[in-house]
């Protein structure tokens, strides 16, 4: 029957699971198997690292990227960053899946070309503070939304800072830039090109480099106390390099027999993970075997919290009175959000009554100004009707002289032609007398008087 | 001045020839032999009594070897920090301009050599600038120079505190020319001598020597400047061929040591580290030992030619320009008031 048929395969099942016996699941409880499970789960899920490097042009950052994971992010056919010439810093990120024995790393790595090669290098760091800062403000709004499925992190996990083999100390840009960074991210400062410095140049650098360091308060990655003793003096032991000074190849050379990677020289040759040549074993296993996962709890629970905190603090405080700071940062953002909507509208409503209030006073202000501009008009007409009539009587004054003046004259000339016609009369009179004397006398007169 | 030397009587007359040291044992009379010749000994004891004096200036950013190659050059202690002891290298806060003389001797031959230091060049955070101080300077020893000429009562020989030379440390990133060294070099290769060197050479492997010798002559070649030896005060073929060679191997990749260690039964100045030992004079592994020739062997009187009648007469031609234009803000040439010199 397939009810028996079931229960036996179901039983066949149980026992298979249930076969491994008591030691072999860790334990009477099994409490030892837990970090197994734990191994299983995130090899499964795979590793992300991401891993920023900062230094002047030329100091060696993709040979040694090369080196560390032994790829090659920069090759022939994609040139890398420091091939090209660039005006402003810049901030590029590439990323590399790389596989080994099972295990699945997402290594992200972030290049900043451009930095300290200008002239003028003011704020050559801001580009790499924007950068951060965004990708931790990323995984901030990731965190705090509603539906967090996925939350991929892609928050710079450890800063690498190139420092050149001066051999004399820290550079003024390589101070403002560790003192602007060391509570953003883990910075780990290396000596790059090591090969230049001898052994006992290396020291002195050394230790002219952490001394500055300690003068200017700046705090580089620490490695965390472990209770084993043995795992303690190996840390005491990279403390006492630091800053480490590596090397990086990726050119394969053989010396004695032996295939090594390292620079050849006329003079020798420059092995790479030699420990007397140069510290580099030591941060491959600093780096990726050993405290890689320390170093992204750090960011996690200390870089990231500050810059959490610092956030959300400008968030709630912001147009609030600073006196009033104390009680405000417990309050749950809902009701502060709430305060601050009220306290909008009653902005808003006094406005408003402001603004009308300045309408009211406009239109007053304007209504005077038309009725003063009327009465203006109003006197104005008076006075000119007023001249006008001045002025015609005038011309009605000007008038009446000038008729009197005409009549005048008008007599004046009746008379002149009176007496212009008595002397007419007058003088033709006289012609006829000369003209009856004459006749009596001979007419020689008269040729005479013409 | 010449010193005449009395010369010894013989019983037979001595035959006409040069009148210095040389005895003549037997009476031989060359009819086709003047002396003319003879002016090279002259001006040797000339020189050799006067000295040589030398001024080389030294520009780089801290921590690029230059008091030790200084150093390494004149086999003495000839830099900054040798003749100031201070233990610490604290960079200033702005370019300044340190110069210490020397008094070298060889085989009787006497050089004042003076090393003039620029630290800070090149160190701080905004370097915009900064070649303005060194430019200053140089101009200044031209001025001085000038003024020392254009005297009436002038000294009968005029003490030169020109800068002959300038080498230019050039870090080695081996990738390219950075835009400081390239503004650098373009504005004081118009007014003196720049010699550029690839500083701390041990750093680059030979291919990558050689790549980063191309892109730098290229990328001088592409902003037009003209580093010692130039190509247009070549004089003759002569010099073109040797210049052209050495044109060919600029810049020099040096090493700087003051240290000596033992290298196969001999002493040796070099640098040891925990593959090998690097010797400074040896060819194969880096090219001081031409810097050093081209400076102090070979080209040092042509150095000092270039120097006198080509920079400092475009100088000396410039200001008198200026001053005779009514130049603006430049103080006019200050004559002394016992002379009245009428400038044409």
């Amino acid at each position: 029957m397939s009810v028996t048929a079931d229960r036996s395969s179901v039983d066949s099942c149980l026992t298979a699971v249930f076969s491994f016996t008591a030691e072999e699941l860790g334990g009477l409880r099994g409490l030892a198997n837990l970090p197994n499970q734990v191994y299983r789960k995130s090899v499964k899920r795979g590793f992300e690292f991401t891993l920023m490097v900062v230094g002047e042009s030329g100091l060696g950052k993709s040979t040694l990227i090369n080196s560390l994971f032994l790829t090659d992010l920069y090759s022939k056919d994609y040139p890398g960053p420091s091939q090209r010439i660039k005006k402003t810093v810049q901030v590029e990120q590439s990323k590399v899946l790389i596989k080994e024995g099972g295990v699945q790393l997402t290594l992200t790595i972030v290049d900043t070309p451009g930095f300290g090669d200008a002239v003028d290098n003011s704020n050559c760091w801001q580009p790499v503070i924007n950068y951060i800062d965004s990708k931790c403000e990323d995984f901030l709004n990731a965190e705090s939304r509603v539906n967090r499925r996925s939350m991929p992190d892609n928050r710079v996990h450890c800063c690498l800072y190139f420092i050149a083999p001066s051999g004399h100390g820290l550079k003024p840009l390589d101070i403002e830039f560790m003192k602007r960074l060391h509570d953003k991210v883990n910075v780990i400062p290396l000596i790059a090109k090591a090969d230049t410095l001898t052994p006992e140049e290396c020291q002195l650098f050394k230790k002219q480099i952490m001394k500055e360091i300690q003068e200017h308060k700046i705090k580089i990655y620490e490695f965390p106390d472990t209770e084993d003793d043995e795992d303690n003096k190996l840390i005491r032991k990279i403390k006492e390099k630091m800053p480490l000074a590596v090397v990086g190849s990726n050119v394969v050379i053989e010396v004695n027999g032996k295939k090594v990677r390292g620079r050849q020289y006329p003079w020798g040759v420059a092995e790479v993970e030699n420990g007397e040549h140069c510290d580099f074993t030591v941060l491959r296993n600093m780096l990726i075997r050993t405290h890689m996962q320390n170093l992204k709890d750090v960011t996690n629970n200390v870089h990231y919290e500050n810059y959490r905190s610092k956030k959300l603090a400008a968030v709630t405080c912001n147009g609030v009175d600073n006196s009033k700071v104390k009680g405000q940062l417990t309050k749950s953002p809902l009701a502060q959000m709430e305060e601050e909507r009220r306290e909008h509208v009653m902005k808003m409503k006094k406005m408003e009554a402001e603004m009308e209030q300045v309408f009211e006073m406009k239109v007053k202000e304007k209504k005077q100004k038309l009725k003063d501009s009327e009465a203006e008009l109003e006197r104005r007409h008076e006075q000119m009707k007023r001249n006008l009539e001045a002025q015609y009587k005038e011309l009605e004054e000007k008038r009446r002289v000038f008729e009197e003046e005409k009549i005048n004259w008008e007599a004046q000339q009746k008379i002149l032609e009176q007496q212009k016609l008595d002397a007419s009369k007058s003088v033709s009179q006289w012609l006829q007398r000369v003209f009856t004397c004459k006749f009596k006398f001979n007419f020689s007169p008269l040729t005479c008087c013409i | 001045d010449l010193e005449l030397e009395i010369p010894v009587l013989h019983e037979v007359p001595p035959p006409l020839g040069p009148l210095y040291g040389e005895k003549h044992s037997a009476p031989v009379v060359d009819f086709s032999y003047v002396g003319i010749d003879a002016i090279l000994e002259q001006m040797r004891r000339k020189a050799m009594k006067q000295g040589f004096e030398l001024n080389i200036m030294v520009v780089g950013q801290s921590g690029l070897g230059k008091s030790t190659l200084m150093n390494t050059l004149f086999k003495s202690k000839v830099s900054r920090k040798s003749v100031l002891a201070t233990a610490q290298e604290k960079i200033p806060k702005t370019i300044e301009i340190k110069s210490i003389s020397h008094d070298i001797e060889e085989k009787g031959v006497r050089m004042k050599l003076t090393v003039i230091d620029t630290p800070g060049f090149g160190d701080q955070i905004n370097n915009e600038n900064c070649w303005q101080p060194i430019m200053r300077f140089i101009n200044d020893q031209y001025e001085v120079y000038l003024q020392e000429e254009i005297n009436i009562d002038r000294k009968k020989r005029i003490p030169d505190s020109r800068v002959h030379c300038c080498i230019y440390f050039i870090p080695p990133t081996g990738h390219c020319l950075r835009p400081l060294d390239v503004e650098f070099m373009r504005r004081l290769s118009k007014v003196v001598n720049i010699v550029p060197v690839i500083a701390k050479a041990d750093t680059l492997t030979l291919e990558e020597r050689d790549f980063f010798k191309q892109k730098i002559r290229e990328e001088l070649r592409a902003n037009g400047i003209d580093v010692y030896p130039q190509k247009e005060f070549d004089e003759d073929e002569e010099d073109r061929m040797i210049n052209e060679k050495i044109r060919e191997m600029i810049p020099f990749a040096v090493v700087g040591s003051d240290q000596e260690y033992q290298v196969n039964g001999r002493r040796l100045l070099g640098r040891k580290t925990k593959w090998g030992t690097i010797e400074v004079e040896n060819i194969a592994h880096c090219e001081f030992a031409y810097l050093r020739d081209l400076l102090i062997r070979t080209h040092m009187q042509n150095i000092k030619d270039i120097t006198s009648t080509i920079h400092y007469e475009m100088y000396r031609v410039r200001r008198l320009n200026e001053n005779n234009t009514g130049g603006g803000n430049i103080s006019p040439l200050q004559l002394n008031s016992s002379s009245t010199l009428e400038l044409t």
